[in-house]
């Protein structure tokens, strides 16, 4: 039996191409778009319904991105499984709270701590064990692992798309006009709480200062008696950690299948390196831009070309600013919170 | 009678075809300060990344208190109490001058690492006791006022103070200064002499790696001379400068 997949990877540069050759027919749908409308009510509250749409997407992508920025201070690589993270998070949890029947709270906890240890195991049998490691060598094993995570989710849950309940009510709430899912205030408040902790771990932890310490300075951190391998682990169980809790936040929306770590991850890259490489702060903002963008380009161009219009913005910024858009020498302060 | 610190038996260390370190065996006394000097590219910076780890030998032994370290990672041979500063100043710049020391001195807090990071309760106590003896160091070394600044936009001399700052918070038994006063001017060396002097007295002994033959003179309770990675003369700092084979590989023939 033959299969014939949408892989998103490809799909989203197919699009990408149509998009810069078809430039003139898109701009005539745009103006049609906007033309065929009166500036009504109903233009600003579509803009609010799109703007909520979009800073829910725009969340998963920030904190797929704080995970790559995570590994990237602690190693200097890209760490191309992070959206792997984000999808055993998410069919974990519908595991645990569709068929094991767990509550969520639990569920959350146990999947959340089930793909912190991939990410130690990742660290452990395949990044840690390397001889030489350059950056190179280190991200195509992070590509071979992401291969081995997708191939590992297509054995145990399937090619299906898998449904989850949502946290709270799956009632829409009134907004000024638009609505407004609880899940999308459970992502929102999520995303703020974990923030937090992140700039409270960073700041006010021994650890976060000596994680730090060694993404600045890794000799002298040595030297300072960190163990620099314990600090790489962490970092991968860090980011795997928030990378489920990204998958668990958005499988009630999206549905999540075993093959959309690499658009998401794709995306989380796209905000890591919007924001600036190694800027959290940033890549919160930028995460959330690409969202609302893309958001925007659904509602009001085509969401066929949702996932090129957010990539080509990202391509036109970094022409413009190859360091990101918060990631010149100024904003390096601010480069660890 | 002295007692030895720290004793390198024929130590080696060769990068391809190049000797480095070649046969050096040498002894360093508790309490003192000792020096290691000569030409550029004679090989003390490698000796020193041999102690702390940086290097691994090719053949010989480093002891510590009569504890191998060869085979040692850099962060376990800090942890036993040998602490280093670099020849290029080496400070966590985006970090605070404060924030520096305290990493320093997380290997001395009471808890572990890991779980004081996990158990908030506990964790609030430990990080003030830490931020708190990290102060006094800073006091020490006269750099309480900057506490808060970026330690990257502080000048040379100060960072350089800043990095023996850290190595003091390991609380070490054994210091290594390498190159503690290039780039310093006199007044600023003059000063980091006397501050030598008062990290002797408190009782941790220093191995020293200098070129300012002044300073070296100065403060030294011994000296050794190495030239091509091998010892060439030991002993006190007016033995050696009428030591013909020194003034020999300073000057040439």
């Amino acid at each position: 039996m033959i299969w014939i997949q949408h892989d998103p990877v490809i799909d989203s540069g197919h699009i990408l191409l149509k998009s810069l050759f078809f430039y003139p027919v898109l701009k005539k749908q745009i103006r049609k778009n906007i033309t065929g409308r009166a500036m009504t009510e109903s233009t600003i509250s579509d803009i609010l319904q799109f703007m909520f749409m979009g800073i829910q997407r725009g969340c998963i992508y920030a904190l797929a991105a704080i995970g790559f920025n995570m590994i990237y201070n602690a190693t200097g690589i890209i760490n191309f499984a992070q959206g792997e993270f984000v999808v055993i998070g998410g069919l974990m949890m519908v595991t645990l709270t569709m068929t094991w029947n767990l509550p969520i709270p639990l569920a959350f906890l146990l999947t959340t701590a089930f793909v912190t240890l991939i990410g130690i195991a990742m660290e452990r049998f395949t990044i840690n064990p390397v001889k030489h490691p350059t950056v190179l060598r280190l991200i195509i094993i992070t590509i071979a692992v992401s291969i081995i995570i997708k191939g590992a989710a297509m054995c145990f849950w399937g090619k299906n798309s898998h449904f989850m309940r949502h946290f709270s009510s799956a009632e829409t709430l009134d907004f000024y006009g638009a609505t407004i899912l609880p899940q999308t205030i459970w992502i929102i408040g999520i995303l703020l709480f974990i923030v937090a902790g992140y700039i409270f771990f960073f700041n006010y932890t021994m650890t976060g200062k000596c994680m730090r310490a060694c993404a600045i300075n890794r000799d002298a951190a040595r030297l300072a008696g960190i163990n620099d391998r314990k600090m790489v682990m962490l970092s991968f169980a860090l980011s795997a950690g928030i990378g489920a809790i990204a998958g668990i936040i958005i499988t009630p929306i999206i549905q999540m299948d075993y093959a959309r770590g690499a658009l998401l991850g794709i995306k989380g890259f796209g905000a890591a390196v919007l924001g600036g490489l190694g800027n959290s702060m940033g890549a919160i903002i930028a995460g959330v831009l690409i969202g609302v963008l893309e958001a925007l380009a659904a509602g009001y161009i085509s969401s066929h070309y949702m996932d090129a219009i957010a990539l080509i913005i990202l391509l036109l910024v970094l022409f413009v600013r190859p360091s990101g858009l918060f990631g010149s020498s100024e904003a390096m302060r601010l480069k660890e919170f | 009678m002295q007692t030895n610190i720290l004793k390198l038996d024929c130590l080696r260390k060769t990068f391809g075809g190049v000797v480095a370190v070649d046969d050096l065996s040498l002894s360093f006394n508790k309490g003192e300060v000792t020096s290691l000097i000569g030409p550029n590219g004679a090989g003390k910076t490698t000796v020193f990344n041999l102690i702390t780890g940086f290097l691994k030998p090719t053949s010989g032994k480093i002891n510590f208190n009569d504890t191998e370290l060869n085979h040692k990672k850099p962060h376990v041979i800090a942890a036993m109490g040998i602490g280093r500063t670099f020849q290029n100043v080496q400070v966590f710049s985006n970090m605070t001058v404060l924030e520096n020391v305290m990493v320093g001195r997380h290997l001395r807090s009471r808890s572990g690492m890991f779980f004081s990071s996990i158990l908030p309760p506990m964790l609030r106590g430990e990080e003030k006791r830490i931020r708190s003896s990290a102060k006094e160091r800073l006091a020490l070394l006269g750099l309480d006022q900057y506490a808060d600044v970026p330690a990257g936009s502080l000048p040379l001399g100060n960072q350089r103070m800043l990095e023996i700052a850290r190595a003091l918070a390991l609380e070490p038994t054994l210091l290594f200064l390498d190159e503690p006063a290039s780039g310093l001017n006199a007044r600023e060396t003059v000063v980091m002499g006397r501050l030598i002097q008062k990290i002797k007295s408190m009782n941790i002994t220093v191995v020293l790696v200098e070129h300012d033959m002044e300073l070296v003179m100065d403060i030294s309770d011994k000296v050794a001379v190495i030239n091509f990675g091998k010892l060439i003369a030991e002993g006190t700092p007016n033995e050696v400068q009428l030591n013909p084979d020194v003034i020999n590989a300073y000057l040439g023939t």
